[in-house]
């Protein structure tokens, strides 16, 4: 072995031995260095005649090559090293919960609203709101229920003190009234006047309080006036209605005649599901029915020309059944631990 | 109204059972709320005959009974009841029967041989009864099959009414409507007039014939109050949920049961001269069979005599003239009172009973003369007696008209949407006892007198729909006219508004909209609130301001469920009284946006050190809620809150609401723990949004300026920043506050606020000059105008 062989070897060495970074600079200095091995050999060349110069030169830039890959092998390895020892101190329990914010939800009778408009809205249906202090006259005549009729002992009231002509709404149903004048305001001149497809969500009162009565609950009051509506026609919106809110086909739906002041005919429709817990049993979950011709007069429409239906169907009662709830009471309570299974 | 399926079939007979013939009513629109067997399920138990009694060797409490049960031999049968004695008649189960629960074997009890068993009501599913052996009368045949002869293979149908079916308020309805549906004969009771035998009679005079058109009354004397009302009549009036009195009242409520017209009974010899109908005169009082004393209302309807009020018309008898045991002489009164005259009196003097329910609801006026004859004829078969002619006092002009109603065809199959044939239609009515003539196109339909429910044409399509079956009405997917819906971009949805909320840890509440009147008073400051006439309970009796009350009433429920950290919404109205409300005039019902934060900002969770909610930070959400509306904020008072730590909230320079910390004495009063943070805005303001509006974007260089200016703790910071973007030459794009420091360094009531000022040009590089001037015209104008020092 030459002199240039040793010497590129003890630089392996050498640079093996350095620990680190620093070892490895005091290590290159003694190869590479002004005073370092190779820098000795290249002074030595002058000595040598121009051939000799050539091929030794050639021999001392080989064995300096090689040295400096070594030391840059050496180099990238310490900084592996390093690189790993820090990234393995920096090892995180990645089972560690996230941090931060919680987060809130909506209350679960807001769910089913949410999907009761999109689905309504879905066949073009405006969503309308109204007052909840109402007047007797909208709450009841206008709706066909004049003083004294026995359907307002149907309806346990929340009365002021001291007015007589207003009360809490019993239903959603005076909005009906509302949105027809509204919309004859609008469009009552029109040759043609625009259908009226309309929900109106809301609280409503009544004197009332056990498991599965609150004496303020929920309603959602339906109405599609046109000149083409029939009582058909109800029955493929509810029944569609329902299919999708429950997302199953598993489901009878009943239309069941019954006694509304405001329409006529009218019904009750229950609902059976084939499977689980309530399997086979009719459960009530709205009214409805062809809106009653005084009505529609109330509203400044011709009954002859036009002809609409409604219905108001209890969004706490399908939230009780889409969710599984036993008491209504629940919904009003504002206890966390309830509301928070919503989110 | 209930009532027995074995009654029911005494005047129709569907060959359907129980559950098909419910299935029906229910369809019909009588719905069947529940269904109820009247015996339990059992076999051979028979009516035995206790022949003696002896006491049991070994046991105190039990008897050895030799029962004869109709069988070759007396049995013998070990008895514990306490009313087992010889002679009496009760239900005898046999070896072999099965009963609820158990069957019955040749058995001892305590050595002694029992053959059987005697039962209590309770044991054969009857009553809850069974303290003893259930007693039969005398008259039961021996040996008979105890079911047979108790009619136990009975069902007991609740039905839920309609206030329009007042016609199947009795037997008769319910079956007249069933044997229309099934298209069977109808068998009525017999109900021929009975023959007078004494001319006895009272003067009638209908004082107020618009109210009481027509009134029957008839005298019977010498009659029995004291008969027992036949077996067969009590179980039928306690299946229908009525318990049986005494023979004269029993009759009275039979026949209202059965026909639908309630009856009035009156002790003859506590009348005096005429029978009135009439209105109450100022002043009148009535002590009425329930023992309470009423002062009768100017326009109430009475009968009375020459000498008193007798009773309300239709509600409920007096005290003074009613039958009792010792009755000899008996008045009978069955009139028609019209609905107008009835409704509404009952819920005005706080009662009702099954006569007014029936009145108010429409009576068949064609009734009175019928029904005073069939209970006239079972009066005398239970009571005996002499009868007097019937008086029938009426004013033809004041009953009920039974005009004509026109149905056309087309309309009806227009508004049903079915395809059915005009003679098809035509049967259908016919079925319900409906004159139907054809008048060209159309139908001239004249309905019976006891439908008080058919007066216009479409009363008419939702009796054919009814009859047609509503299950038959097809439910095809409706047809309309397509057009889009509107979308504002400029208003958001209250369902991104509350997702928005939620997605910051707000749990959404929904609370009542009323509450406790302390509330109101003390977190609204309202001493004047909505007050309910009729609240349901004292701590829900006024009309809620504010949302404010209700959240930190879900607060405290919270916390007294060991939960302290509450972040709730909630979105609803709020009511307040004011005269230029509207749409309901009188009342101002805005819908607003409720949250209250309290305690830690962030759950409970490792490496964050967690701190109480406080104003900044439901500011915050308020400011992302609203975002990029900028909302302004005013130091103000509000009732709920720290006067310190609250605000006006302003949008587009509006009070839209306020926000703040709730006041210490409210906190420390409800202890409601560390002090929560509420605001409240109305909903419009949050729904309202803009839509965004391009403006360039500068690709010169900006240059950033911090400046520290020391104001006094006093100055508003939002006003400082005002007055400085006022001042701002045209290069600032921006000033950003981007820190509060009190403490070492400025005075103790001085803060100083960092501000941060970008300044930019659109076309050029910003020479330092101009930069320089840019922040010192803003330092002079906090100098001059906030007394402002810059801190260096």
């Amino acid at each position: 072995m030459n002199e240039l062989d040793t010497l590129v070897a003890q630089a392996r060495t050498d640079f093996e031995n350095a620990a680190d970074a620093s070892q490895l600079d005091v290590a290159k200095s003694r190869y590479l260095g002004k005073g370092g091995a190779i820098t000795q050999q290249m002074k030595t060349l002058g000595q040598l005649g121009p051939d000799e110069r050539r091929a030794a030169g050639a021999r001392i830039n080989a064995a300096k090559d090689q040295i400096e890959t070594a030391l840059e092998a050496r180099r990238e390895a310490i900084r592996d090293a390093a690189l790993a020892v820090q990234l393995s101190a920096e090892a995180l329990d990645v089972t560690l919960p996230g941090r931060g914010m919680g987060k809130g939800g909506l209350h679960p009778v807001s769910r089913t609203l949410e999907r009761i408009e999109a689905l309504f809205r879905s066949i073009g249906f405006e969503v309308a709101d109204g007052p909840e202090i109402e007047t007797d006259f909208l709450n009841f005549t206008a709706l066909n229920t004049p003083e004294n009729h026995p359907a307002r002992s149907m309806h346990d009231t929340f009365y002021l003190e001291g007015a007589d002509d207003v009360l809490l709404r019993t239903h959603t149903s005076p909005v009906q009234v509302r949105t027809m004048r509204e919309h004859v305001a609008l469009y009552g001149e029109r040759e043609h006047m625009p259908e009226i497809r309309v929900i109106i969500p809301g609280r409503v009162y009544r004197v009332d309080s056990d498991a599965t009565h609150s004496p303020m609950f929920h309603q959602v009051e339906g109405l599609w006036v046109g000149e083409d509506i029939s009582f058909a026609d109800l029955k493929g919106v509810i029944a569609d209605f329902l299919r999708k809110f429950f997302e199953t086909d598993d489901l009878q739906v009943r239309f069941r005649p019954s006694f509304f002041p405001f329409t006529e005919p009218s019904a009750e429709i229950d609902v059976a599901f084939m499977h689980g817990e309530m399997k086979g049993r009719w459960l009530e979950i709205a009214g409805c029915g062809m809106v009653h011709p005084n009505v529609l007069r109330h509203g400044g429409i011709d009954p002859e020309r036009y002809t609409g239906f409604a219905f108001g169907m209890g969004p706490d009662r399908l939230t009780m059944l889409r969710y599984g709830i036993n008491d209504l009471r629940l919904f009003f309570e504002g206890d966390l631990r309830f509301l928070g299974q919503f989110r | 109204m209930q009532f027995s399926e074995q009654w029911l079939r005494h005047f129709v007979d569907p060959k359907i059972d129980s559950e098909a013939l419910g299935q029906l009513m229910t369809m019909a629109g009588l719905e069947v709320e529940e269904m109820n067997a009247v015996g339990g399920v059992f076999t051979s138990v028979v009516v035995g005959k206790i022949l003696s009694t002896e006491k049991h060797p070994d046991a105190d409490r039990l008897k050895v009974c030799q029962v004869d049960a109709g069988l070759d031999a007396p049995l013998q049968i070990v008895c514990g009841a306490p009313n087992a004695e010889a002679g009496m008649k009760v239900p005898c189960a046999l070896v072999g029967a099965t009963l609820p629960g158990f069957e019955i074997k040749k058995a001892k009890l305590r050595g002694v041989a029992s053959h059987g068993m005697l039962c209590s009501a309770r044991e054969l599913g009857i009553s809850d009864e069974h303290g003893g052996l259930y007693a039969l009368p005398d008259s039961a045949p021996v040996g008979a099959d105890i079911r047979q002869h108790l009619g136990l293979d009975d069902t007991v149908y609740v039905i839920k009414l309609t206030p329009n079916r007042a016609d199947c308020l009795s037997l008769a309805g319910v079956a007249r409507e069933v044997a229309a549906l099934t298209d069977l004969p109808l068998t009525m009771p017999a109900s021929a007039p009975v023959e007078p035998t004494i001319d006895d009679r009272r003067v009638i005079a209908l004082d107020a014939p618009e109210s009481c058109p027509r009134f029957c009354g008839r005298i019977l004397q010498g009659v029995n109050a004291r008969a027992n009302t036949p077996e067969w009549m009590v179980r039928r009036l306690e299946r229908c949920g009525i318990r049986a009195i005494s023979a004269l009242v029993d009759i009275t409520n039979y026949v209202m049961l059965e026909l639908g017209q309630p009856l009035h009974a009156y002790d003859n010899d506590r009348l005096d001269g005429t029978i009135h109908a009439r209105m109450a005169q100022p002043g009148e009082k009535l002590l009425l069979l329930n023992e309470q004393v009423i002062d009768l209302a100017a326009g109430t309807l009475v009968i009375a005599d020459d000498a008193r009020v007798l009773g309300m018309a239709g509600i409920m008898g007096g005290e003074e003239s009613g039958i009792s045991l010792d009755t000899r002489n008996v008045f009978l009164e069955a009139a028609y009172f019209t609905p107008d005259a009835v409704a509404g009196r009952a819920r005005e003097y706080g009662f009702g009973s099954d006569a007014s329910h029936r009145f108010e609801r429409g009576v068949d006026f064609a009734l009175s003369p019928v029904a005073i004859e069939r209970a006239t004829a079972l009066i005398l078969e239970i009571c005996g007696g002499q009868v007097g002619p019937v008086v029938q006092a009426e004013s033809l002009a004041h009953l009920p008209a039974r005009p004509p109603v026109i149905l056309r065809p087309a309309r009806a199959r227009k508004v049903l949407g079915i395809d059915l044939s005009d003679d098809a239609m035509a049967s259908l009515l016919a079925r319900v006892h409906l004159d139907v003539a054809r008048e060209g196109d159309n139908f001239c339909v004249t309905p019976p007198s006891y439908r008080f429910d058919i007066e216009i044409e479409v009363d008419l399509v939702e009796e054919l729909a009814r009859l047609h079956g509503y299950d038959n009405i097809p439910a095809p997917a409706p047809q309309g006219h397509l057009a889009m819906l509107e979308r504002p971009e400029s208003r958001r949805d209250l369902w991104q508004v509350k997702r928005v909320v939620a997605g910051r840890d707000y749990q959404e509440v929904v609370t009542y909209s009323f509450i406790e009147e302390a509330w109101e008073r003390d977190f609204c400051g309202n001493a004047q609130p909505i007050r309910l006439a009729n609240p349901i309970a004292s701590q829900m009796n006024v009309m809620r301001s504010s949302l404010i009350p209700g959240l930190l009433g879900v607060l405290l429920t919270n916390r007294k469920r060991q939960n302290p950290r509450v972040r709730v919404f909630e979105t609803g109205r709020c009511f307040r009284i004011d005269a230029v409300g509207a749409p309901v005039a009188g009342y101002d019902q805005p819908v607003r946006l409720g949250l209250l934060a309290a305690a830690g900002t962030a759950p409970e969770q490792w490496g964050i050190t967690n701190r109480n909610a406080d104003f900044y930070d439901l500011k915050g959400d308020l400011e992302a809620l609203f975002a990029p509306q900028v909302l302004g904020f005013e130091a103000a008072e509000h009732p709920a809150l720290h006067p310190g730590r609250s605000a006006k909230v302003m949008a587009d320079g509006k009070l839209i609401g306020y926000i703040g910390e709730i006041h210490p004495k409210w906190v420390q009063k409800y202890e409601l723990g560390t002090a929560p943070v509420v605001c409240e805005v109305d909903v419009n303001a949050v729904l309202a949004t803009n839509l965004p509006v391009y403006t360039a974007i500068s690709r010169q260089p900006a240059v950033v300026r911090d400046m520290a200016l020391v104001v006094a703790n006093s100055v508003a910071s939002m006003s400082l920043m005002a007055a400085l973007k006022q001042v701002a030459p045209a290069i600032v794009r921006d000033i950003q506050l981007f820190d509060v420091y009190q403490g070492k360094g400025v005075d103790p009531d001085k803060k100083s606020l960092a501000f941060r000022v970008l300044m930019q040009d659109t076309q050029r590089t910003l020479e330092d000059a101009e930069v320089d001037a840019a922040v010192s015209a803003l330092v002079q104008c906090a100098e001059a105008q906030f007394n402002a020092t810059l801190r260096r």
